[in-house]
């Protein structure tokens, strides 16, 4: 492989408090130099990034790339590929898969396909109880020495609080983190979307905010109680903020992740019975919107994740309370965070990339995230302020399920680099 | 085709005053059709009409059967047991075949909320929403509507509470937008468990806690039927004891200050939320309400074909010659 040279570029980097124009050269798949005018070898491949951000490549903690079982709406290639548009490269693929990736062939499974797509890494989130069904725990050891880095039984909450506490525990010896999906299941029944003054209106049954919080201070508690470290995904409301830093503020060993859809949009964008706009957790309201924002940027919220969860099209196009739950948000993620925090004057470009990068990394445990010497050669280039409109026939990915389709965006990646190979180029 | 009232009727919640009132101006000579011998008038002769019924129901469809075909459209009938959507057939593949058979207008109880405008968005058919899951049930609220103003003359001013389980229902939710944009006070009672969270903000409504208060405060009454699985779902905690609390009794009506209308959507639950003595005596305007039910169904029909509120005394009229 050649050794690569990103010229010119803007050099963003909070991990090594880096924000400086200059050079960037991978050597057999690490940063060999960063900053300043650098040679390089001849044999470089140079790469011109005058007016392009260079940052880490974003690393995704929560996603569903739908292999093995429904290859029709998603594969780990072209999951993977998603990631790499998207400036991920890295991804955390979730375990609820058809069969469900409970067990160390499963995880070899994972690594093996995406080895095989040669595209973004992507790493296996195996589950916490065996067939996700929050009875027996999974061999959890065997699935970390296959290569798993967390384990989680996302798209269901860990109902059983004695199963979650064992989790925590029996995890400890591995040093990773227990990914939750925060849903009191009784309070959540049969709900399609926020429970508020939308769903009073559309006669829907809604999903009151103390489903997710009943279920983030009790994993919080068994945190403490444990030390056990409790990741808790996709957190949609001010109520969950407020119990997270009381958390953190006592030391307890909690991490938290929220989804760029659950930043911007609220229960509203619903409509007209939209399913593009049904997810779980729901949309919110604009005050769950604004104490989101706020945790993140103060750290009580530790970083981004896009909880991608292609559908096929015919599974959307049905009744609002019968389409399943979800939306892709690899190939968006960067944009639509540009477009409303750092156009809005909420982050700045820094930040963004820090929660989208760095914490990721340091959260699960995870090579990347940083351009210091000597560290994996995953870098994203992009233009800060090209604006283009979302149309579902250009993602990779093979879900169309987006929100965003026809909404014109800023922020746009040019290329992703993983072990110092591009594996994305725009318009290439 | 679209006239005054656009090409659909989803809810009463995107209709206007004015587009209310015409469809209550429109239905009071369309009523005098049924009351005559001959009980038909050319109005919609050569348009087709799918009865398109989800989920079971005997009053709105033959209310919407009668209406039609006092219209002279040609009506069809799908029920879902036996038919394809038994057998799997999406929404939207149900709707398209339909459309391929040149269907004029489409008439659609479902119970999945948003069922009607799915389908609306989807066809070029007109659509009628004759129900959808616990949203809206718009030409219920119309029939509740024309009831009450013609004991009343106008609406404005007047005092309707909607009593038992608003969380679960679409005859609600119409009624209640339909009141307020006529300018009648609302409020809901029922226990709490069955009203939405946050009802006053939603819907602009006040919230009587005990029966007996909303007997005081109201002109009408609309009682609402109690599902019977809202027990075993574990809303309330007896029938007996809804009838108790909240059952609307003689007894309790011989205290309102002022006379009392009676309305309910049926089916009754007599003895639960309504007593038989209640629903059978001088208050009750039940029946009315079934006999409106098919002039508001065919006015709506009427204007949705290009009718014009103005021209239905004539539409009416046509049937006195034959």
């Amino acid at each position: 492989m050649r050794p690569l040279l990103l010229t010119g570029g803007r050099l963003l980097d909070p991990s090594i408090h880096l924000d400086a124009t200059g050079d960037l050269l991978l050597v057999n798949g690490r940063v060999e130099a960063v900053g300043g005018r650098i040679a390089g070898p001849d044999e470089a491949e140079r790469i011109d990034c005058a007016g392009l951000v260079v940052s880490p490549g974003f690393i995704d903690v929560h996603c569903h790339l739908r292999e093995p079982g429904r290859e029709d709406v998603e594969t780990i290639a072209t999951g993977a590929r998603a990631a790499a548009a998207g400036g991920f490269t890295a991804v955390c693929a979730m375990p609820n898969t058809d069969p469900v990736t409970d067990n160390q062939a499963a995880i070899g499974f994972i690594r093996a396909q995406a080895e095989r797509a040669g595209a973004s890494r992507v790493y296996p989130i195996g589950a916490i109880s065996v067939g996700q069904k929050g009875e027996q725990l999974t061999e959890i050891g065997e699935m970390v020495a296959a290569g798993a880095v967390a384990i989680s039984d996302d798209g269901k909450p860990v109902v059983s609080a004695q199963l979650f506490r064992n989790a925590l525990e029996y995890a400890r010896t591995f040093g990773i983190p227990v990914a939750d999906h925060c849903e009191e299941p009784t309070l959540a029944h049969g709900g399609a979307m926020h429970e508020g003054l939308v769903s009073a209106r559309l006669g829907l049954k809604g999903i009151p905010p103390e489903s997710e919080e009943i279920m983030v201070i009790r994993d919080i508690l068994l945190a403490r109680r444990t030390g056990g470290h409790a990741h808790l995904c996709h957190m949609s409301t001010a109520g969950s903020v407020e119990l997270i830093r009381w958390g953190k503020e006592r030391g307890i060993p909690v991490t938290a992740e929220v989804c760029p859809h659950h930043l911007v949009l609220t229960d509203e964008r619903v409509g007209q019975y939209d399913t593009n706009a049904k997810m779980n957790p729901p949309l919110r309201t604009w005050a769950d919107v604004e104490a989101l924002r706020a945790a993140l940027k103060d750290g009580t919220i530790d970083c981004v994740a896009t909880d991608h969860a292609p559908h096929h099209y015919d599974e959307k196009e049905r009744e609002f309370a019968h389409a399943p739950n979800g939306i892709v948000g690899l190939e968006t993620a960067l944009p639509v965070l540009i477009t409303w925090l750092v156009a809005g004057g909420i982050l700045t470009l820094g930040e963004l990339v820090e929660k989208l990068s760095c914490a990721p990394a340091r959260v699960f445990g995870l090579e990347g995230g940083s351009l210091r010497r000597g560290a994996i050669a995953d870098v994203a280039v992009f233009d800060p302020e090209a604006s283009w409109t979302v149309r579902g026939e250009d993602f990779r990915s093979k879900g169309r399920n987006s929100p965003w389709l026809g909404e014109t965006l800023t922020g746009r990646v040019r290329r992703t680099v993983v072990g110092g190979r591009v594996v994305h180029e725009l318009g290439a | 085709m679209t006239g005054a009232l656009g090409k659909d009727l989803l809810d009463l919640e995107s209709l206007s005053a004015a587009q209310i009132t015409g469809i209550l101006d429109t239905a009071v000579p369309l009523k005098a059709v049924s009351e005559r011998k001959i009980k038909k008038v050319p109005t919609l002769r050569g348009a087709t009409v799918a009865n398109l019924f989800f989920e079971a129901s005997t009053r709105t469809r033959v209310s919407f059967e009668f209406a039609e075909k006092r219209l002279s459209a040609d009506a069809v009938n799908v029920a879902t047991a036996g038919s394809s959507v038994a057998k799997g057939e999406t929404l939207v593949d149900t709707a398209r075949n339909l459309e391929a058979m040149r269907i004029d207008m489409v008439v659609v109880r479902h119970s999945a909320s948003g069922a009607a405008r799915f389908l609306a968005d989807r066809i070029d058919s007109n659509v009628i929403n004759a129900g959808d899951g616990t949203h809206e049930h718009p030409t219920q609220g119309l029939l509740d509507l024309l009831t009450l103003r013609e004991r009343w003359g106008t609406l404005a001013g007047r005092r309707v509470c909607i009593c038992g389980d608003v969380l679960h229902s679409r005859v609600a939710r119409s009624n209640i937008h339909g009141l307020r944009k006529l300018g009648a006070e609302v409020a809901v009672c029922g226990p709490r468990t069955l009203l939405p969270h946050g009802v006053e903000e939603v819907f602009g409504v006040t919230v009587l806690d005990r029966i007996e208060a909303a007997i005081e405060w109201a002109d009408a009454l609309n009682v609402l039927r109690l599902q019977l699985e809202r027990m075993e779902a574990g809303y309330i905690p007896s029938l007996r004891e809804y009838n108790r609390v909240f059952g609307v009794t003689r007894e309790r009506l011989e205290r309102a200050p002022r006379d009392l209308l009676i309305l309910h959507p049926g089916p009754m639950n007599r003895g639960v939320e309504i007593d038989s003595d209640v629903a059978d005596g001088p208050h009750s305007v039940i029946l009315d309400q079934v006999t409106n039910g098919v002039a508001v169904r065919m006015a709506v029909l009427y204007l949705l074909r290009g009718g014009r509120p103005d021209q239905a005394a004539a539409a009416g009229a046509a049937a006195g010659d034959s």
